[in-house]
């Protein structure tokens, strides 16, 4: 018998339901529940993380997040224009740090920030402590991005909105201020969104530092809870922690991406 | 002293001359409108006016001020001369209010109140005070010419350059940014238009000015230019834009099939 086109669909659609709902019983069938709940979901070893998961590691993590971002922010504006700037050697330097930067792990930077460089200047130090060489350390790579990122929002104004401004007897940085960073800014939301978001994950590796209790971020604090209570709970606990922060921000960038897509 | 003063002007792109030795000059209160198929360099002359394209050679006065000189003061001339382009180009993040006052506030930096005074002042000139609040993007593409208009006027220029100010504009939209338009001659602002509406050339201009080729073909009162011209290159040109149906296969080298 020769199906019709239109039964021939629908039974393909249907197939596709009953494979992926046999996959997932498959694997929740075979998967030992007791040990997992055991291992992943004690309920007592995530109540003891409480409260300080909240006010010192999950502060500290968004703590870390936004200082490496204000810095890299402020970096990779500044980059973002010797990029653009019309003096070759600004230009040779922008993107020489941007390749650089984007080139190596944050981690590498993270540990010459924090110990290459006290140790090459004893006598100096980076001020804001553990604050500060984390804001640097990770703001530095996160500039390069930025960088890139505000570039192209720049260069995404149309160049009619510079010539009108300059028309108007504007200046060429007057302009930049008053007329092209803040539609080239409204462009590169999103995106810098996306940097914070990478950035609070990027605040993990910031355990290398030698963290105190004081300056401890999540993933150290999870590791530390996993190895005195011996049991993989706090992991869970912290994962979720990461998710408070990174979900709503996705939400947002879906959100200005939505608007952004209506204004144009 | 002419307001405009254009001498041996030359521009290359490149390889490219796009004007080749262009002498005119624009009288105080003359509408003069530059005409010509495009890639004739219209275009380029007028936005060598206010230095937006650099001349590879000549010179330009404007009111008396060499812009050519390189230690002319170009955002100080500029400040004088307001300029309408094909696109509008209206600030996107800033109200129509804020287009308007925005660089009475930081180039002339008149005071807030006055600055939205003038500003109210000039959109009311344009017959757009009630959209003081909107956005660009909320406007018809007639509205955002004619704040672009308001915008330009709020700096009290001396002269406007319109860079064909109606070419993006949909059919029905022409009109009112003309209307505008007409009504500036009509007050003796002194005006350098590129435009391909040869009605509105015919009607307002003091003085029509034909390109082609990079070089001014001919000029003269519109009446001459359009109803007399004397130059074979004018000719064709106003037969071809005035009554595209009867241009014929054969002036164009046609050969319909067998």
């Amino acid at each position: 018998m020769k199906l019709s086109p239109r039964r021939r669909r629908l039974i393909a659609r249907v197939a596709g339901y009953v494979v992926f709902a046999a996959v997932i019983l498959a694997v929740a069938g075979a998967a030992d529940w007791d040990r997992l709940s055991e291992a992943f979901f004690r309920l007592d070893i995530a109540g003891d993380m409480f409260p300080e998961a909240i006010t010192v590691a999950l502060r500290n993590t968004v703590t870390y997040t936004l200082l490496a971002f204000v810095f890299g922010l402020t970096l990779g504006l500044i980059l973002a224009l010797m990029r653009l700037s019309s003096i070759l050697p600004y230009r040779w330097f922008a993107t020489a740090y941007i390749e650089l930067f984007r080139g190596l792990p944050s981690l590498l930077v993270l540990f010459m920030v924090g110990y290459g460089v006290p140790l090459a200047f004893p006598d100096r130090e980076i001020p804001g402590g553990v604050y500060g060489s984390v804001a640097v350390g990770l703001g530095l790579t996160a500039a390069a991005y930025m960088a890139e990122t505000i570039r192209a929002g720049i260069q995404a104004v149309p160049k009619g909105q510079l010539e009108a401004a300059r028309t108007l007897g504007m200046s060429h940085s007057r302009a930049m201020i008053s007329i092209i960073l803040p539609q080239a800014f409204r462009i590169v939301i999103p995106p810098l969104t996306n940097e914070i978001i990478l950035l609070t994950k990027d605040t993990s590796l910031v355990y290398v530092l030698g963290v105190t209790s004081t300056t401890i971020e999540l993933t150290k604090f999870a590791g530390d809870t996993l190895n005195t209570r011996v049991n993989p709970t706090p992991l869970v606990v912290a994962g979720l922690l990461y998710l408070v922060i990174t979900l709503p921000l996705s939400q947002l960038v879906r959100g200005l991406e939505r608007r952004a897509g209506r204004e144009r | 002293m002419s307001t405009i003063e254009i001498s041996g002007l030359h521009k290359s792109f490149g390889n490219l001359e796009v004007l080749r030795g262009i002498d005119l000059a624009v009288e105080p209160g003359e509408v003069v409108c530059v005409i010509g198929p495009s890639g004739s360099g219209k275009s380029t002359l007028l936005r060598c006016v206010n230095l937006l394209e650099e001349p590879t050679s000549g010179s330009i006065r404007v009111a008396g001020t060499e812009v050519t000189d390189p230690d002319c003061d170009i955002d100080a001339v500029r400040r004088g001369i307001g300029m309408v382009f094909q696109q509008f180009n209206l600030f996107g993040h800033l109200t129509v209010r804020e287009n308007v006052t925005i660089a009475q506030r930081r180039v002339l930096k008149r005071s807030r109140a006055e600055a939205g005074r003038i500003a109210d002042k000039n959109l009311e000139r344009v017959g757009l005070a009630e959209k003081a609040g909107a956005y660009p993007a909320q406007l018809s593409g007639g509205q955002q010419q004619r704040v672009a208009i308001a915008r330009a006027l709020a700096m009290d220029p001396q002269l406007m350059l319109f860079d064909e100010p109606t070419s993006a504009l949909d059919p029905e939209l022409v009109g009112e940014v003309l209307a505008v338009m007409r009504g500036l001659a009509a007050e003796g602002m002194t005006m350098l238009v590129v435009t391909h509406e040869m009605a509105f050339a015919r009607e307002v201009a003091s003085r029509v000015v034909f390109m082609d080729g990079g070089v001014v073909v001919e000029q003269g009162p519109p009446e001459e230019v359009f109803g007399a011209p004397r130059e074979e290159r004018t000719r064709v040109f106003l037969h071809r834009v005035l009554e595209p149906t009867r241009v014929s296969e054969d002036e164009i080298g046609a050969r319909p099939a067998e």
